[in-house]
């Protein structure tokens, strides 16, 4: 990896929508183990811009790089093979399944029963799953119990632990924190923060701007589709983040 | 569940939130739920041998021929319910089933009375079964193309088929029964290996199979993914359409092996094979464990389900109790399946209000 080119660069991006312009020539970038606030009231174009770096849009103008290689991704899956991953706000988790086996959903390792029989390698899920979430500092020792045992948090680290496993060198959190009690909040800043020490590039929506000061190095506030300003964290306050989104 | 988690070295505590209290409830609870077809069943066996005893002082466990005519008793109905488990777990289901066996049993005497001008009778039997196995393929796919292309809702696409299949089967019997004329087909229906009916055989090894198939296969494995969570299961790149289209196949063809076994054993293809057995199939999926809702369930559990039903409407009749309760205490049985579901479900299952 080459420590100098950012993870990703997003340059002038815009999209429209007919004649609405839900996004105009906005720029960010997230360095390896940097955390990025996307911050902005509702339809500031939050949304818009991370469903364009996930693959689910195409851009209408502009280019996204990753690692200094400009990419135009044609899925969210081909935006996921190339290390960008969101966690979505509904954890996108199937519940009655374990730990390991939402890991490795859609992409099942099989072995050998008998010699000749292919079977689910459930062991060899259930080792990664412990290890990944290890990672996260999740200890977990039920590896078979279905993931709707888990806590919010628990679920989500779960969430996170997939992005993990499977390489994910940009990590786009929605609303993570969103739907969670205060403990299980603090839960999710610590996994924000493990992923910050593995190298890993994270961009966080909320609208939580204590859970936004507790972990982001910069914030990157939107308002009306343009880039309304960007901070690093150690040099602006609450107050100057909402006068920006609001544009006081 | 216990979630027993370590503390980490350093920084944040994760804790498990439940007490270990009412942990230990909900496993317990859980393994009810999970187990409740197998306890029924138990329970069943031992109230009937109670009654037989003490009403003519006879054994009921004891005598090999009554669970000879239970198991034959249970073939069909299981035969569908296996294809239903899967439906069902995916979170659909399968109303065409019954009659699509009906087809198959008229196809399958038919093509093995035709079959038997050309070729060696044993030779005429296995095309017949395979032919009807795999026409009944098509009534499969046709579900599963509404379903999974034009977004019919199972119930309604289903339903469909089910007069289609219908109607389609009446017309290949020319509204009456088939006679079978192949003294192997004959023989297959009602002979027996080693005291074993071969339809049990046949029945035993297609279920294992399908055991197999569920529970150890990526396609198994999607199955629970879809039932439980679509819109995650599509995110993880699973092609839920080419799912659903197979998973429908796999059903009507489950019921077309059901109908080709019961021309078997009547030596007849009936259009009205399986037209009462439909709902005891939903009933077997459901008292063994699986919830309508969708994401759960097993073969092993229908399995079970398929004998509770198979020994209450044997074993009142052994007894000699007038038919008519047979309903009513399948009835009795589902509803009180379905309540210790749903009571595990509030107490031990999902908590997606947190």
């Amino acid at each position: 990896m080459n420590n100098t080119a950012p993870l990703l660069e997003v340059n002038n991006l815009s999209r429209h929508f007919g004649a609405v312009r839900a996004l105009e020539n906005c720029s960010l970038v997230v360095h390896p183990g940097e955390v990025v606030a996307l911050a902005g009231d509702n339809g500031a174009g939050k949304t818009t811009m991370i469903k364009v770096i996930s693959g689910v849009y195409p851009p209408t103008s502009g280019e996204i790089r990753v690692e200094g290689r400009p990419m135009s991704f044609s899925s969210p899956q081909d935006a996921r093979e190339k290390g960008i991953e969101t966690i979505y706000q509904d954890l996108a988790l199937a519940d009655n399944l374990t730990i390991g086996a939402n890991i490795f959903l859609g992409r099942e390792p099989m072995r050998k029963a008998l010699g000749f029989l292919p079977v689910l390698d459930r062991k060899k899920m259930a080792q990664a799953a412990e290890q990944t979430m290890a990672m996260l500092d999740f200890h977990v020792k039920r590896l078979d119990a279905p993931v709707s045992n888990f806590s919010g948090g628990q679920r989500q680290a779960v969430a996170i632990g997939r992005a993990v496993y499977w390489n994910a060198k940009i990590l786009i959190m929605d609303e993570p924190t969103a739907a969670l009690g205060v403990p299980e909040q603090r839960k999710v800043v610590a996994l924000i923060k493990s992923l910050k020490a593995q190298g890993r590039g994270v961009i966080f929506i909320s609208h939580n701007l204590q859970d936004i000061f507790a972990v982001s190095d910069r914030i990157v506030v939107l308002r009306r589709g343009i880039v309304a300003g960007e901070r690093r964290i150690t040099e602006t306050t609450h107050d100057e983040v909402v006068k920006l989104m609001i544009g006081g | 569940m216990t979630t027993t988690i370590t503390e980490p070295p350093q920084a944040e505590k994760h804790v498990a939130p439940q007490a270990d209290h009412a942990d230990r409830q909900k496993t317990l609870l859980t393994r009810i739920a999970q187990l409740r077809a197998w306890l029924f069943l138990a329970a069943l066996i031992i109230a009937f041998e109670i009654w037989s005893r003490t009403s003519f002082g006879g054994t009921f466990v004891g005598s090999s021929f009554n669970w000879q005519s239970i198991a034959i008793f249970a073939v069909a109905p299981l035969l569908l319910a296996v294809g239903q488990t899967f439906v069902i777990i995916s979170g659909g289901i399968d109303l065409s089933e019954g009659f699509v066996m009906g087809l198959a049993a008229v196809i399958a005497a038919h093509m093995t009375n035709l079959a038997g001008f050309y070729m060696p009778l044993p030779f005429a039997m296995l095309f017949g079964i395979l032919v009807a196995v795999i026409s009944s393929g098509v009534p499969g796919m046709i579900n599963g193309l509404l379903i999974s292309r034009l977004r019919v809702p199972p119930f309604i696409g289903t339903l469909g088929m089910f007069g289609v299949a219908r109607g389609a089967a009446f017309l290949f019997a020319g509204g009456t029964t088939v006679p079978v004329r192949n003294e192997y087909f004959a023989m297959l229906g009602n002979g027996r290996l080693f005291g074993v009916p071969y339809l049990v055989i046949v029945a035993a090894i297609f279920v294992l199979v399908m055991h197999y198939v569920l529970s150890q296969t990526r396609f198994g494995q999607h199955n629970y993914a879809i039932g439980a969570n679509a819109q995650a299961a599509r995110r993880a790149g699973i092609d839920i359409k080419a799912h659903l289209l197979k998973l429908y196949v796999l059903s009507a063809m489950c019921a077309g092996l059901g109908g080709a076994l019961y021309a078997a054993r009547f030596t007849a293809g009936a259009a009205q094979a399986g037209e009462p057995l439909l709902l005891d199939s939903v009933a077997a999926v459901v008292i063994g464990g699986a919830s309508l809702f969708g994401g759960s369930g097993s073969i092993l559990g229908t399995v079970a389900g398929a004998l509770v039903i198979a020994v209450i409407q044997y074993g009142l009749v052994f007894v000699n109790v007038e038919p008519f309760w047979q309903f009513i205490a399948v009835g009795v049985v589902i509803i009180i399946s379905v309540l210790i579901d749903q009571a595990q479900r509030r107490f031990g299952g999902a908590k997606h209000d947190e």
